[in-house]
């Protein structure tokens, strides 16, 4: 049985969306694409290479190691970012001015632009004139980011947990204020312990939060670009070069087309893998390992 | 196993509360029995949450003492009291299996797993959870949900009551039905005091055995459901209570006379004595639906109405008249020859119920 009308004309409904989704997305990557199987040379010398430039972007030791620096650092904030987070929402005040008060403050840091963000970093870690740089240096404690690449790092680290705990701490905070108050009543007349309240109260009801907390840190800091650029322009050598910066190298500084097109496809569809593989594994945890009788 | 006092108890949220209306709960004694299933009835915003909250700890009254068992207990917290509540919607612990949810108040008073076991299987049992037992919580249906939230609650040997805040409140109404049965088969079972609040006077009858109305921070009548409906101890509970409820009329006590506004009411002398003896100016009469009589011929002490209309309710009809502009309601059975628009109405004399303030004033038939 099929009741359904056919009617054509139906899809210029899509068409305005359709056209929307085209120069907003499809039409750029699709030039991304061209471009990645090209050597082009000048405006009207091009040539077509097929994979080739996927070979030498995949064999690039270079890049291989700004891809494990950019894993080890994503992992890294993650590590750090989510549990802290966690962690403020838990103490932060639940009503009254306090409340509105510590939730301004929290949020300062995600207001300021990236490129900023990076100067005050920068500024602030200088040996002379810098708070933290003087100050460590003051104390006898050998730190210097432009020569250092363990302090480039931990700096690095520290500007982005800065920056971004906020983020997960607010969306923390907002699920842990839509639990209602009986369960917590509950919790108390059936003697559960804070870690108790927490495990099994509060973090179950946290878990949608933290998928979309965790997707947007993990995408966000894969792509990091200007904080690390404008604090330590990928130095000590290239111990903070992460992909982006090399990405925007091989565009922008040397103008090679071919290899950073093939680069981008690669690099985005790296995000897309993780993200996907990261979801439908928390949404299939999610589900009932004994799905019997049901409602 | 206790039996719960509140001595002059009266909470207020206020912090210096001057009048009546700054009380979400008045100054009042009352005694629940070890034991007994009792319900607290009345409509929303009266006081019976933030009472029951009180007795369950949740909340420090602001005057007067809560004893268990003479105890007095105000300071305790909730784990402390060994009550047990059970809330509007039910409360489970989503990541853990039922069984982990049932074992869960046990393991927290580091109770050996051997004895944590057999006692959870048999609450499951009563309850007849046993077949979800490996279940995970969350994908239970509301009333299974509420089953185990209660079931939390009984696998403690020593709970002292257990409190239930409109319990039913989510449930389908085919299976509230079961579950009411199943709280009965429990409170039987176990002799625990149970307190139900709710604002259903049918799910209040059904469930206890002595219902305390409350009414504006006060219970205005604890009683069997059968006082509450033959002798309302306060004008809100005739109306709350019966459906529809009581039929109330302003009455003054001129010239020997008994006045519903203008009109000289036939009632007996019992009445109109008590009625002159009342002494105040908000006096009432009260008279279920159920003891008034309508026929279509004038009758002895009948008087005359303006029926509005007759809905048929299936085993009875529902008759709408006024009379001095005011409007009542009347029962008739099933089968009642059919009434027309001048109608004559008796009240039934031994079942009008005097108000004084509101409250009831036996009359002294004799």
């Amino acid at each position: 049985m099929n009741n359904k009308v056919l009617n054509n004309r139906a899809w210029l409904l899509v068409l305005p969306m359709l056209v929307l989704v085209a120069f907003s997305a499809i039409i750029p990557l699709m030039t991304v694409v061209n471009y990645s199987v090209q050597d082009v040379l000048g405006p009207n010398a091009r040539f077509f290479t097929g994979t080739e430039w996927f070979h030498s972007i995949l064999n690039d030791s270079a890049l291989r190691d700004a891809f494990v620096r950019q894993i080890l650092f994503s992992l890294t904030i993650l590590a750090i970012q989510v549990p802290l987070g966690i962690g403020i929402a838990l103490i932060m005040p639940k009503r009254g001015w306090q409340a509105s008060a510590v939730l301004i403050l929290i949020t300062l840091p995600l207001l300021i632009p990236w490129n900023v963000v990076g100067s005050i970093w920068q500024i602030f870690t200088r040996g002379d004139i810098g708070l933290m740089g003087y100050g460590l240096r003051e104390l006898g404690i050998n730190y210097n980011i432009t020569r250092n690449s363990g302090d480039a790092w931990a700096t690095i680290i520290l500007m982005d947990v800065w920056h971004w705990t906020p983020l997960v701490a607010m969306l923390c905070y907002s699920g842990l204020r839509s639990i209602p108050e009986a369960y917590y009543q509950a919790a108390r007349i059936d003697r559960a312990s804070k870690w108790a309240i927490f495990r099994y109260i509060q973090l179950p009801k946290l878990t949608n939060v933290l998928v979309i907390a965790v997707l947007l840190r993990f995408m966000h800091s894969f792509m990091i670009y200007a904080e690390p650029f404008v604090l330590t322009g990928g130095g000590p050598g290239s111990s903070t070069t992460f992909l982006s910066q090399s990405l925007a190298t091989m565009a922008i500084g040397q103008q090679d087309l071919g290899p950073s097109a093939a680069f981008s496809i690669i690099y985005f569809l790296v995000i897309l893998l993780v993200s996907w593989v990261f979801y439908t594994t928390i949404m299939h945890m999610q589900k009932d390992k004994n799905p019997h009788g049901g409602a | 196993m206790a039996e719960i006092t509140l001595k002059g108890l009266a909470h207020s949220y206020s912090k210096s509360p001057s009048s009546h209306s700054d009380y979400a709960i008045r100054q009042m004694d009352h005694v629940w029995h070890q034991g007994g299933a009792y319900a607290l009835l009345g409509p929303s915003g009266c006081g019976k949450s933030t009472l029951l909250n009180i007795i369950s700890g949740l909340l420090e009254p602001s005057e007067g003492d809560v004893l268990f068992d003479g105890h007095r207990v105000n300071e305790l917290p909730p784990e402390e009291r060994n009550i047990a509540q059970v809330f509007q919607f039910p409360v489970i612990y989503d990541t853990m299996t039922v069984y982990d949810n049932l074992a869960f108040p046990l393991r927290n008073m580091n109770t050996p797993e051997y004895k944590v076991d057999p006692k959870v299987r048999e609450i499951a049992d009563i309850l007849d959870l046993t077949p979800l037992l490996s279940r995970k919580a969350k994908n239970l249906t509301a009333d299974e949900k509420q089953k185990v939230s209660m079931g939390r609650g009984l696998v403690r040997d020593d709970v002292s009551a257990i409190l239930f805040d409109e319990p039913l409140t989510v449930i389908d109404p085919q299976l509230k039905w079961k579950l009411r049965r199943k709280l009965k088969e429990i409170h039987e079972r176990f002799n625990i005091t149970m307190i139900y609040v709710t604002h259903d006077q049918l799910e209040a009858s059904t469930f206890a055995d002595k219902i305390a109305v409350m009414y504006d921070g006060q219970v205005v009548q604890f009683g069997t459901p059968r006082e509450l409906f033959e002798k309302p101890a306060h004008t809100f509970v005739g109306y709350f209570i019966g459906s529809p409820g009581m039929n109330f009329m302003s009455v003054t006590h001129q010239a020997d006379k008994v006045m519903f506004g203008e009109l000289p009411l036939p009632v007996n002398e019992a009445v109109s004595r008590s009625v002159a003896a009342a002494g105040s100016s908000n006096i009432k009469l009260g008279i279920r639906p159920e003891f008034i009589t309508v026929s279509n011929s004038p009758e002895p002490n009948s008087v005359p109405v303006e029926v509005v209309n007759l809905q048929d309710l299936g085993t009875y009809s529902l008759l709408s008249f006024t009379l001095n502009g005011q409007l009542f309601k009347a029962r008739l059975p099933e089968g009642h020859a059919p009434v027309g628009d001048a109608a004559h109405a008796v009240f039934s004399d031994q079942h009008i119920a005097l108000y004084v303030d509101e409250y009831l004033v036996e009359i002294g038939h004799e």
